[in-house]
């Protein structure tokens, strides 16, 4: 009897247990692009993992299948209303992306280095920022929302050309100052809960939090499209959400913290494909 | 039925003083990560105990831990050790310890102190993303805390 119950509870128990390890499974998208998911740490982190690993081992099996057929997944959609805004003249000069820049997928190997020093502004730029830019000084339009549907969009559609490139993000030089910001927020511990995102991401990767599959906490596959709130969401949205978990007063998005993060996220996948617009739960 | 009549009146005068005289936080002492000294007076309620540590708005204690004897309740973490057991393994005065800060008993350790009002980073007002307003609350409150430790003892291999 006694037994008995000892293995019903046992199995009960298991059964809320997912297999906590990342799959062993090839993306291919379209059954063409192929994107490196797993892949030799970049020097810069090697000192704490060997392997650095894309979210998308971490997802269950028909997650990762809506993101192996661009009709299958959702993130595309966005990315063709932002090639309209990418055709589309706006703002006082008369411009649209297209005037300066040609066809959308000429962009291909933009996304993989961004955020990036930038020498005429002397600061560091995430891709949303440097969107803004041509929008205020080049188009004569306004600024986008920094996490709004337009920009966020449009970071799918530069992302989506870009697929399968390597990310190669720049930390040495003048982007070494931020990178070094961005690696002291990594490991600060936030909030009453005292989480960094390495407890979590560095830490604890493979393992479960209550009902969530811990990833590695990379950035390659943003914009993601999240099954839990059906829209894509930006970089800065998901480190705020993070943060926002430790019970902690979060940065805002756009903001030179964030911008340093993301700077030091994003080089800890230096080595892993772009993937984005990716699909996540 | 006077016994327990009577029992009840004491219970809730302990109670009732105890209240008054629950340690702060920033009260609380510890040997060697333990904390002899109940924080309230009161004996802590199991049952109740149990609810906290599963419970997500409370303890959430299984985020991080699973618990054979919580199987109504779904999603164990996997991030800090099975409890079972755990009331073998600890004192009372440990597992006092550990719940309400458990980097008094492991260095460094990613268990968040659940008796804790000072010496945080960018405090937020529980899950608002915003800056906590006025004075900063323990995650438990020190009943709970002997509610959760009650709880724990309980747990036997
Ligand atoms: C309390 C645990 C916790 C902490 C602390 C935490 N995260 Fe997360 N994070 C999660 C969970 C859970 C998910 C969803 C599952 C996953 O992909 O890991 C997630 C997802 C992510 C993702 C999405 C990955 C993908 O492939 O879609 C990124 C990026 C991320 N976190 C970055 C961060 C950063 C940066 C920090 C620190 C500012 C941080 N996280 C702190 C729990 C945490
Ligand atoms: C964010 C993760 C996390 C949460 C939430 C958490 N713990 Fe822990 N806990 C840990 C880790 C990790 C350890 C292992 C100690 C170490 O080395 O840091 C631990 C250790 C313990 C131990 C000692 C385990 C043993 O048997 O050796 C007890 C008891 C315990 N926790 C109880 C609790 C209770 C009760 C709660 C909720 C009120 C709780 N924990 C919430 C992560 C967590």
């Amino acid at each position: 009897m006694r037994k008995l119950t000892g293995a019903v509870l046992a199995s009960l128990l298991s059964t809320t247990l997912v297999s906590a390890d990342p799959v062993d499974d090839q993306l291919v998208i379209n059954g063409e692009t192929e994107i490196v998911t797993r892949t030799a740490a970049p020097a810069h982190v090697a000192d704490v993992m060997d392997e650095v690993m894309s979210g998308w081992l971490f997802r269950g099996t028909e997650t990762r299948a809506m993101e192996m057929d661009d009709f299958d997944n959702p993130g595309m959609i966005f990315a063709e209303q932002a090639e309209d805004k990418w055709n589309m003249a706006e703002g006082s000069e008369g411009k649209s992306c297209a005037t300066c820049h040609g066809a959308s997928e000429d962009m291909a190997g933009v996304r993989p280095v961004y955020p990036k020093y930038n020498e005429d502004a002397g600061e560091v730029r995430t891709l949303e920022m440097q969107i803004n830019d041509c929008r205020e000084n080049r188009m004569g339009a306004e600024k986008w929302k920094y996490t709004g549907g337009d920009m966020v969009n449009m970071t799918a559609l530069l992302a989506s050309v870009s697929r399968g490139l390597p990310v190669n993000i720049a930390i040495d030089g003048p982007a070494q100052a931020t990178w070094e910001q961005g690696k002291e927020l990594y490991y600060t511990r936030n909030g009453l809960l005292e989480l960094s995102c390495a407890n979590c991401h560095e830490d604890n990767y493979g393992n479960m939090i209550r009902a969530d599959h811990l990833s590695q906490g990379q950035i390659n596959g943003f914009p993601v499209y999240r099954l839990k709130n059906t829209k894509l969401n930006s970089v800065h949205s998901r480190f705020k959400g993070c943060i926002r978990d430790t019970q902690a007063e979060t940065y805002s998005p756009g903001s030179p913290e964030f911008v340093a993060l993301e700077l030091y996220v994003g080089s800890r996948g230096n080595g892993l494909g772009v993937e984005g617009p990716s699909v996540r739960n | 039925m006077k016994i327990f009549g009577i029992a009840a009146v004491t219970a809730g005068f302990v109670a009732f003083t105890a209240q008054a005289e629950s340690i702060a936080p920033t009260a609380v002492s510890y040997t060697d990560g333990a904390v002899a000294q109940s924080l309230t007076g009161v004996a802590g309620d199991v049952a109740n105990g149990r609810i906290i540590v599963g419970d997500k708005g409370q303890g959430n204690c299984v985020a991080c831990h699973q618990v054979s004897d919580l199987v109504d309740v779904p999603w164990h973490g996997e991030i800090g050790p099975m409890l079972d057991g755990a009331g073998e393994r600890w004192s009372e005065a440990e597992l006092r310890g550990i719940v309400s800060n458990a980097k008094m008993m492991f260095e460094d350790s990613m268990m968040p102190s659940f008796y804790k009002t000072e010496g945080f980073t960018r405090p937020g007002d529980g899950y608002t993303g915003k800056a906590v307003t006025g004075e900063i609350q323990p995650i438990l409150s020190a009943q709970q805390i002997e509610d959760v430790v009650a709880y724990l003892a309980t747990l036997k291999e």
